[in-house]
Protein backbone atom coordinates (compact mmCIF):
# COMPACT_ATOMS: atom_id res chain seq x y z
CA UNK A 1 0.00 0.00 0.00
CA UNK A 2 1.12 3.31 -0.47
CA UNK A 3 4.73 4.63 -0.22
CA UNK A 4 5.36 0.72 0.21
CA UNK A 5 4.45 0.75 -3.41
CA UNK A 6 7.74 2.18 -4.74
CA UNK A 7 9.79 -0.81 -3.31
CA UNK A 8 11.10 -2.98 -6.39
CA UNK A 9 10.19 -0.04 -8.94
CA UNK A 10 12.77 0.63 -11.70
CA UNK A 11 12.50 4.71 -12.76
CA UNK A 12 15.42 4.37 -15.35
CA UNK A 13 14.06 5.69 -19.05
CA UNK A 14 16.21 6.23 -22.02
CA UNK A 15 14.19 8.82 -24.17
CA UNK A 16 16.06 11.49 -25.57
CA UNK A 17 16.64 14.47 -23.37
CA UNK A 18 14.21 16.61 -25.37
CA UNK A 19 11.08 14.20 -24.44
CA UNK A 20 12.24 14.08 -21.08
CA UNK A 21 11.83 17.65 -20.97
CA UNK A 22 8.96 18.03 -23.15
CA UNK A 23 7.30 15.11 -20.64
CA UNK A 24 8.62 17.16 -17.30
CA UNK A 25 7.34 20.44 -18.47
CA UNK A 26 3.67 18.95 -18.66
CA UNK A 27 3.98 17.47 -15.09
CA UNK A 28 5.08 20.81 -13.93
CA UNK A 29 2.30 22.66 -15.52
CA UNK A 30 0.21 19.89 -13.20
CA UNK A 31 -0.94 18.63 -16.62
CA UNK A 32 -2.94 14.97 -15.55
CA UNK A 33 -1.00 11.96 -17.64
CA UNK A 34 -3.70 9.93 -19.39
CA UNK A 35 -3.17 6.24 -20.78
CA UNK A 36 -2.92 6.79 -24.40
CA UNK A 37 -0.11 9.60 -24.00
CA UNK A 38 3.50 9.26 -24.60
CA UNK A 39 5.11 9.04 -21.34
CA UNK A 40 8.65 7.74 -20.52
CA UNK A 41 8.88 3.97 -20.44
CA UNK A 42 10.24 4.71 -16.92
CA UNK A 43 6.81 6.84 -15.79
CA UNK A 44 4.82 3.29 -17.09
CA UNK A 45 6.87 1.15 -15.00
CA UNK A 46 7.22 2.24 -11.80
CA UNK A 47 3.19 3.39 -12.01
CA UNK A 48 2.72 -0.18 -12.90
CA UNK A 49 4.65 -1.47 -10.25
CA UNK A 50 2.99 0.89 -7.39
CA UNK A 51 -0.32 0.55 -8.60
CA UNK A 52 -0.48 -3.21 -8.99
CA UNK A 53 1.53 -3.64 -5.29
CA UNK A 54 -1.26 -0.71 -3.85
CA UNK A 55 -4.06 -2.89 -5.50
CA UNK A 56 -2.39 -5.96 -3.95
CA UNK A 57 -1.97 -4.37 -0.75
CA UNK A 58 -6.22 -3.70 -0.78
CA UNK A 59 -6.84 -7.47 -1.81
CA UNK A 60 -4.64 -9.10 0.43
CA UNK A 61 -5.59 -6.60 3.11
CA UNK A 62 -9.36 -8.19 3.04
CA UNK A 63 -7.72 -11.42 4.86
CA UNK A 64 -7.24 -10.35 8.53
CA UNK A 65 -10.24 -9.06 8.93
CA UNK A 66 -12.35 -10.99 6.64
CA UNK A 67 -11.21 -13.94 9.41
CA UNK A 68 -13.35 -11.97 11.93
CA UNK A 69 -16.60 -11.24 9.78
CA UNK A 70 -17.91 -14.98 11.78
CA UNK A 71 -16.68 -13.79 15.62
CA UNK A 72 -18.00 -10.19 15.13
CA UNK A 73 -19.50 -9.45 18.56
CA UNK A 74 -22.65 -8.06 17.79
CA UNK A 75 -24.74 -7.63 14.37
CA UNK A 76 -23.91 -3.88 13.98
CA UNK A 77 -20.22 -4.85 13.83
CA UNK A 78 -20.69 -7.54 11.37
CA UNK A 79 -22.53 -5.91 8.51
CA UNK A 80 -19.77 -3.02 9.13
CA UNK A 81 -17.10 -4.93 8.57
CA UNK A 82 -18.17 -6.74 5.58
CA UNK A 83 -19.04 -3.60 3.96
CA UNK A 84 -15.38 -2.75 4.85
CA UNK A 85 -13.50 -6.02 3.48
CA UNK A 86 -16.31 -5.35 0.45
CA UNK A 87 -15.04 -2.15 -0.11
CA UNK A 88 -11.42 -3.34 0.19
CA UNK A 89 -12.13 -5.90 -2.81
CA UNK A 90 -13.64 -2.96 -4.92
CA UNK A 91 -10.50 -0.48 -4.48
CA UNK A 92 -8.38 -3.62 -5.46
CA UNK A 93 -10.50 -3.57 -8.51
CA UNK A 94 -9.89 -0.10 -9.77
CA UNK A 95 -6.51 -0.05 -9.17
CA UNK A 96 -5.95 -3.04 -11.02
CA UNK A 97 -7.92 -1.59 -13.98
CA UNK A 98 -5.83 1.97 -13.66
CA UNK A 99 -2.77 -0.56 -13.61
CA UNK A 100 -4.30 -2.13 -16.81
CA UNK A 101 -4.41 1.55 -18.59
CA UNK A 102 -0.53 1.35 -18.56
CA UNK A 103 -0.37 -2.31 -20.41
CA UNK A 104 -0.04 -4.64 -17.86
CA UNK A 105 -2.97 -7.46 -17.99
CA UNK A 106 -5.16 -8.79 -15.02
CA UNK A 107 -3.31 -11.99 -14.92
CA UNK A 108 0.46 -10.66 -15.34
CA UNK A 109 -0.25 -8.80 -11.88
CA UNK A 110 -1.95 -12.20 -10.49
CA UNK A 111 1.00 -14.32 -11.44
CA UNK A 112 3.58 -11.36 -10.09
CA UNK A 113 1.84 -11.56 -6.49
CA UNK A 114 1.77 -14.95 -6.24
CA UNK A 115 5.40 -15.70 -7.15
CA UNK A 116 6.48 -13.17 -4.76
CA UNK A 117 7.92 -10.80 -7.43
CA UNK A 118 5.44 -7.88 -6.67
CA UNK A 119 5.37 -7.08 -2.57
CA UNK A 120 2.07 -5.32 -0.70
CA UNK A 121 2.02 -3.36 2.29
CA UNK A 122 4.26 -5.07 4.81
CA UNK A 123 1.35 -4.51 7.08
CA UNK A 124 -0.71 -7.22 6.62
CA UNK A 125 1.84 -10.12 7.17
CA UNK A 126 0.97 -9.44 11.08
CA UNK A 127 -1.85 -11.45 12.46
CA UNK A 128 -5.01 -10.22 13.55
CA UNK A 129 -5.26 -11.53 17.00
CA UNK A 130 -8.26 -10.67 18.77
CA UNK A 131 -11.32 -8.69 18.35
CA UNK A 132 -9.38 -5.11 19.47
CA UNK A 133 -7.28 -5.84 16.52
CA UNK A 134 -10.18 -4.83 14.29
CA UNK A 135 -10.77 -1.35 15.96
CA UNK A 136 -6.94 -1.19 15.82
CA UNK A 137 -6.87 -1.81 11.92
CA UNK A 138 -9.41 0.45 11.44
CA UNK A 139 -8.27 3.06 13.49
CA UNK A 140 -4.36 3.01 12.52
CA UNK A 141 -4.04 1.07 9.55
CA UNK A 142 -6.87 2.77 7.54
CA UNK A 143 -5.70 6.02 9.19
CA UNK A 144 -2.51 5.54 7.32
CA UNK A 145 -3.87 4.67 4.29
CA UNK A 146 -6.00 7.52 4.08
CA UNK A 147 -3.19 9.88 4.86
CA UNK A 148 -1.37 8.38 1.77
CA UNK A 149 -4.27 7.81 0.07
CA UNK A 150 -5.65 11.48 0.26
CA UNK A 151 -1.80 12.68 -0.91
CA UNK A 152 -2.30 10.62 -4.44
CA UNK A 153 -5.80 11.96 -5.59
CA UNK A 154 -3.32 14.55 -6.83
CA UNK A 155 -0.91 12.37 -8.29
CA UNK A 156 -0.13 13.15 -12.04
CA UNK A 157 -2.05 9.93 -13.45
CA UNK A 158 -5.68 10.76 -13.80
CA UNK A 159 -6.53 6.81 -13.67
CA UNK A 160 -4.31 6.41 -10.88
CA UNK A 161 -5.50 9.55 -9.42
CA UNK A 162 -9.56 9.34 -9.92
CA UNK A 163 -9.25 5.68 -8.37
CA UNK A 164 -7.71 7.35 -5.63
CA UNK A 165 -10.27 9.88 -5.30
CA UNK A 166 -13.16 7.26 -5.24
CA UNK A 167 -11.00 4.91 -2.62
CA UNK A 168 -10.75 8.35 -0.09
CA UNK A 169 -14.76 8.91 -0.29
CA UNK A 170 -15.27 5.52 0.38
CA UNK A 171 -13.05 4.94 3.12
CA UNK A 172 -13.48 8.02 5.94
CA UNK A 173 -15.57 5.16 7.34
CA UNK A 174 -13.65 2.42 7.31
CA UNK A 175 -11.49 4.44 10.08
CA UNK A 176 -14.29 5.66 12.16
CA UNK A 177 -16.04 2.57 12.48
CA UNK A 178 -12.42 1.22 13.68
CA UNK A 179 -11.87 3.67 16.03
CA UNK A 180 -15.72 3.36 17.18
CA UNK A 181 -14.27 0.18 18.30
CA UNK A 182 -11.33 1.02 20.31
CA UNK A 183 -14.28 3.62 22.15
CA UNK A 184 -16.43 1.31 23.20
CA UNK A 185 -13.18 -1.52 24.49
CA UNK A 186 -11.94 1.42 26.07
CA UNK A 187 -14.79 2.83 28.03
CA UNK A 188 -15.84 -1.34 28.76
CA UNK A 189 -14.23 -3.61 31.62
CA UNK A 190 -10.69 -3.53 32.29
CA UNK A 191 -9.98 -6.56 30.01
CA UNK A 192 -12.00 -5.17 27.40
CA UNK A 193 -9.29 -1.73 27.63
CA UNK A 194 -6.21 -3.85 28.19
CA UNK A 195 -7.25 -5.88 24.72
CA UNK A 196 -7.18 -2.33 23.23
CA UNK A 197 -3.92 -1.34 24.67
CA UNK A 198 -2.79 -4.31 23.67
CA UNK A 199 -3.80 -3.85 19.70
CA UNK A 200 -2.19 -0.22 19.95
CA UNK A 201 0.90 -1.74 21.17
CA UNK A 202 1.16 -4.42 18.20
CA UNK A 203 -0.06 -2.43 15.35
CA UNK A 204 1.35 0.83 16.12
CA UNK A 205 4.69 0.78 14.67
CA UNK A 206 3.76 -1.50 11.90
CA UNK A 207 1.49 1.42 11.06
CA UNK A 208 4.42 3.74 11.07
CA UNK A 209 6.30 1.22 8.67
CA UNK A 210 3.24 1.82 6.63
CA UNK A 211 4.48 5.27 5.07
CA UNK A 212 8.18 3.50 3.74
CA UNK A 213 11.45 4.42 4.20
CA UNK A 214 12.92 7.43 5.70
CA UNK A 215 13.42 10.00 2.59
CA UNK A 216 16.98 9.45 2.84
CA UNK A 217 16.83 5.65 2.56
CA UNK A 218 14.13 5.09 -0.18
CA UNK A 219 15.79 4.91 -3.49
CA UNK A 220 12.84 5.53 -5.88
CA UNK A 221 11.65 8.39 -4.00
CA UNK A 222 12.97 11.44 -5.62
CA UNK A 223 11.98 10.60 -9.39
CA UNK A 224 8.72 9.71 -8.42
CA UNK A 225 8.31 13.49 -6.53
CA UNK A 226 9.58 14.88 -9.49
CA UNK A 227 7.25 12.93 -12.07
CA UNK A 228 4.17 13.89 -9.35
CA UNK A 229 3.85 10.42 -8.87
CA UNK A 230 4.23 10.65 -5.23
CA UNK A 231 3.35 14.28 -4.03
CA UNK A 232 4.99 14.34 -0.57
CA UNK A 233 7.84 12.41 1.30
CA UNK A 234 7.44 9.21 3.48
CA UNK A 235 8.33 11.13 6.44
CA UNK A 236 6.28 14.53 6.19
CA UNK A 237 3.62 12.07 6.09
CA UNK A 238 4.22 9.80 8.43
CA UNK A 239 4.95 12.79 10.65
CA UNK A 240 1.27 14.04 9.79
CA UNK A 241 0.11 10.74 10.98
CA UNK A 242 1.46 10.97 13.98
CA UNK A 243 0.29 14.23 15.24
CA UNK A 244 -2.92 13.15 14.20
CA UNK A 245 -2.97 9.87 15.82
CA UNK A 246 -1.35 10.81 19.16
CA UNK A 247 -4.02 13.12 20.41
CA UNK A 248 -6.77 10.52 19.24
CA UNK A 249 -5.06 7.72 21.47
CA UNK A 250 -5.13 10.28 24.35
CA UNK A 251 -8.56 10.60 24.35
CA UNK A 252 -9.31 6.68 24.48
CA UNK A 253 -6.93 6.61 27.64
CA UNK A 254 -4.26 4.56 25.24
CA UNK A 255 -0.65 4.51 25.78
CA UNK A 256 1.29 4.97 22.74
CA UNK A 257 4.24 2.35 23.03
CA UNK A 258 6.90 4.74 22.26
CA UNK A 259 8.93 5.84 25.01
CA UNK A 260 10.50 8.42 23.14
CA UNK A 261 7.60 10.18 21.51
CA UNK A 262 7.64 13.70 22.77
CA UNK A 263 6.20 17.33 21.63
CA UNK A 264 8.58 19.16 19.92
CA UNK A 265 6.98 22.68 20.46
CA UNK A 266 8.79 24.69 18.01
CA UNK A 267 8.45 22.34 15.35
CA UNK A 268 5.06 22.14 16.56
CA UNK A 269 5.21 18.29 15.82
CA UNK A 270 6.06 14.78 17.95
CA UNK A 271 8.84 13.22 17.34
CA UNK A 272 9.15 9.54 17.98
CA UNK A 273 11.50 6.88 18.55
CA UNK A 274 13.67 5.03 15.99
CA UNK A 275 11.39 2.16 14.05
CA UNK A 276 13.37 -1.11 13.53
CA UNK A 277 14.01 -1.34 9.59
CA UNK A 278 15.37 -4.45 9.71
CA UNK A 279 11.98 -6.02 11.01
CA UNK A 280 10.16 -3.83 8.13
CA UNK A 281 12.71 -5.37 5.76
CA UNK A 282 12.28 -8.65 7.08
CA UNK A 283 8.57 -8.75 6.87
CA UNK A 284 8.71 -6.78 3.15
CA UNK A 285 11.14 -10.02 1.78
CA UNK A 286 8.82 -12.32 3.12
CA UNK A 287 9.75 -13.24 6.92
CA UNK A 288 7.01 -11.77 8.61
CA UNK A 289 4.75 -13.94 10.56
CA UNK A 290 1.86 -13.92 8.05
CA UNK A 291 3.62 -13.84 4.53
CA UNK A 292 3.52 -17.55 3.61
CA UNK A 293 0.00 -17.81 4.80
CA UNK A 294 -1.38 -14.50 3.09
CA UNK A 295 0.12 -15.51 -0.25
CA UNK A 296 -1.31 -19.04 -0.15
CA UNK A 297 -4.71 -18.31 0.65
CA UNK A 298 -4.32 -16.00 -2.75
CA UNK A 299 -3.04 -19.05 -4.53
CA UNK A 300 -5.71 -20.88 -3.10
CA UNK A 301 -8.19 -18.23 -4.16
CA UNK A 302 -7.08 -17.80 -7.85
CA UNK A 303 -6.63 -21.99 -7.95
CA UNK A 304 -10.17 -23.11 -6.59
CA UNK A 305 -11.53 -20.24 -8.38
CA UNK A 306 -10.39 -21.27 -11.94
CA UNK A 307 -13.25 -23.85 -12.89
CA UNK A 308 -16.04 -21.08 -12.22
CA UNK A 309 -14.16 -18.61 -14.69
CA UNK A 310 -13.39 -21.19 -17.50
CA UNK A 311 -17.44 -22.46 -17.00
CA UNK A 312 -18.19 -18.56 -17.73
CA UNK A 313 -16.15 -18.15 -20.69
CA UNK A 314 -16.86 -21.50 -22.52
CA UNK A 315 -20.76 -20.51 -21.78
CA UNK A 316 -20.24 -17.11 -22.88
CA UNK A 317 -18.51 -18.56 -25.87
CA UNK A 318 -21.47 -21.33 -26.70
CA UNK A 319 -23.96 -18.68 -26.40
CA UNK A 320 -21.71 -16.62 -28.63
CA UNK A 321 -21.70 -19.44 -30.79
CA UNK A 322 -25.13 -20.17 -30.95
CA UNK A 323 -26.43 -16.47 -31.73
CA UNK A 324 -24.05 -16.58 -34.79
CA UNK A 325 -25.50 -19.67 -36.21
CA UNK A 326 -29.02 -18.56 -35.85
CA UNK B 1 -12.69 -14.29 -27.15
CA UNK B 2 -9.50 -16.76 -25.83
CA UNK B 3 -8.98 -17.38 -22.66
CA UNK B 4 -8.85 -14.28 -21.08
CA UNK B 5 -11.77 -12.46 -19.64
CA UNK B 6 -12.53 -9.85 -21.71
CA UNK B 7 -12.75 -6.27 -20.11
CA UNK B 8 -15.57 -4.04 -20.15
CA UNK B 9 -16.33 -0.01 -19.58
CA UNK B 10 -18.81 0.50 -17.05
CA UNK B 11 -21.23 3.54 -17.65
CA UNK B 12 -23.92 4.34 -14.70
CA UNK B 13 -26.85 6.89 -14.64
CA UNK B 14 -26.99 8.89 -11.64
CA UNK B 15 -30.09 9.35 -11.63
CA UNK B 16 -33.14 10.21 -13.97
CA UNK B 17 -32.35 13.37 -15.87
CA UNK B 18 -28.65 13.03 -16.05
CA UNK B 19 -26.33 11.02 -18.47
CA UNK B 20 -24.68 7.56 -18.39
CA UNK B 21 -21.16 8.57 -17.40
CA UNK B 22 -18.18 6.56 -17.60
CA UNK B 23 -17.28 5.33 -13.80
CA UNK B 24 -14.38 2.69 -14.59
CA UNK B 25 -14.07 -0.80 -15.60
CA UNK B 26 -14.38 -4.60 -15.13
CA UNK B 27 -13.64 -8.29 -16.02
CA UNK B 28 -16.49 -10.49 -16.92
CA UNK B 29 -17.41 -13.25 -19.48
CA UNK B 30 -20.54 -12.22 -20.90
CA UNK B 31 -23.01 -9.00 -20.20
CA UNK B 32 -25.39 -10.71 -17.38
CA UNK B 33 -21.83 -11.54 -15.78
CA UNK B 34 -20.58 -7.34 -16.40
CA UNK B 35 -23.95 -6.18 -15.28
CA UNK B 36 -23.91 -7.89 -11.78
CA UNK B 37 -19.93 -6.72 -11.15
CA UNK B 38 -20.55 -3.48 -12.13
CA UNK B 39 -23.50 -3.35 -10.02
CA UNK B 40 -21.42 -4.64 -6.91
CA UNK B 41 -18.47 -2.55 -7.75
CA UNK B 42 -19.43 0.45 -8.56
CA UNK B 43 -22.71 1.05 -6.67
CA UNK B 44 -22.66 0.08 -2.93
CA UNK B 45 -23.54 3.73 -1.91
CA UNK B 46 -26.54 4.22 -4.21
CA UNK B 47 -24.40 6.37 -7.09
CA UNK B 48 -26.78 5.16 -9.82
CA UNK B 49 -30.68 3.86 -11.48
CA UNK B 50 -28.96 2.23 -14.47
CA UNK B 51 -25.68 1.03 -15.54
CA UNK B 52 -24.58 0.64 -19.12
CA UNK B 53 -21.72 -2.38 -20.40
CA UNK B 54 -20.26 -1.98 -23.09
CA UNK B 55 -16.93 -4.48 -24.43
CA UNK B 56 -13.93 -2.11 -24.25
CA UNK B 57 -12.94 -3.70 -27.48
CA UNK B 58 -16.36 -1.85 -29.25
CA UNK B 59 -15.14 1.61 -28.34
CA UNK B 60 -13.64 3.59 -31.44
CA UNK B 61 -10.96 6.24 -30.11
CA UNK B 62 -9.54 9.07 -31.33
CA UNK B 63 -6.08 9.20 -32.00
CA UNK B 64 -4.14 10.90 -29.23
CA UNK B 65 -1.38 12.39 -31.57
CA UNK B 66 -3.55 13.74 -33.61
CA UNK B 67 -5.46 15.89 -30.72
CA UNK B 68 -3.54 18.90 -32.20
CA UNK B 69 -5.16 18.89 -35.80
CA UNK B 70 -8.73 17.57 -34.56
CA UNK B 71 -9.62 19.67 -31.40
CA UNK B 72 -6.59 22.92 -31.62
CA UNK B 73 -8.78 24.48 -34.73
CA UNK B 74 -11.88 25.75 -32.33
CA UNK B 75 -9.50 27.39 -30.16
CA UNK B 76 -9.34 30.70 -32.70
CA UNK B 77 -13.28 30.24 -33.52
CA UNK B 78 -14.47 32.92 -30.93
CA UNK B 79 -17.33 34.23 -32.90
CA UNK B 80 -19.02 31.03 -32.20
CA UNK B 81 -19.14 31.83 -28.57
CA UNK B 82 -22.56 34.42 -27.95
CA UNK B 83 -20.15 36.93 -26.37
CA UNK B 84 -18.62 37.70 -29.48
CA UNK B 85 -21.32 39.92 -30.73
CA UNK B 86 -21.99 43.69 -28.65
CA UNK B 87 -25.52 44.23 -28.28
CA UNK B 88 -26.33 47.63 -26.58
CA UNK B 89 -27.34 47.27 -22.78
CA UNK B 90 -30.49 49.24 -24.00
CA UNK B 91 -31.31 46.17 -26.33
CA UNK B 92 -32.32 43.92 -22.80
CA UNK B 93 -31.82 40.59 -22.17
CA UNK B 94 -30.76 38.66 -25.41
Amino acid sequence: MYSQGLIGADSRTEETDEFLAAFQARIDAEEKIEPTDAMPEGYRRTLIRQIGQHAHSEIVGMLPEGNWITRAPSLKRKLALLAKVQDEGGHGLYLYSAAETLGVTREQMTEELHSGKAKYSSIFNYPALSWADMGAIGWLVDGAAIMNQVALCRCSYGPYARAMIRVCAEESFHQRQGYEIMLTLCSGTKEQKEMAQDALNRFWWPALMMFGPHDGDSAHSEQSMKWKIKRFSNDALREKFINATVPQAEFLGLTVPDPDLKWNEEKGSYEHGDIDWDEFWRVVKGDGVMNRERVQMRKDAWENGAWVREAALAHAQKRTAKVAAE
Amino acid sequence: MGDVTPLWEVFIRPRNGLAHKHVGSLHAADEALALSAARDVYTRREEGTSIWVVRSEAIAASDPARAGENFDPAEDKIYRHPTFYKIPDDVGHM
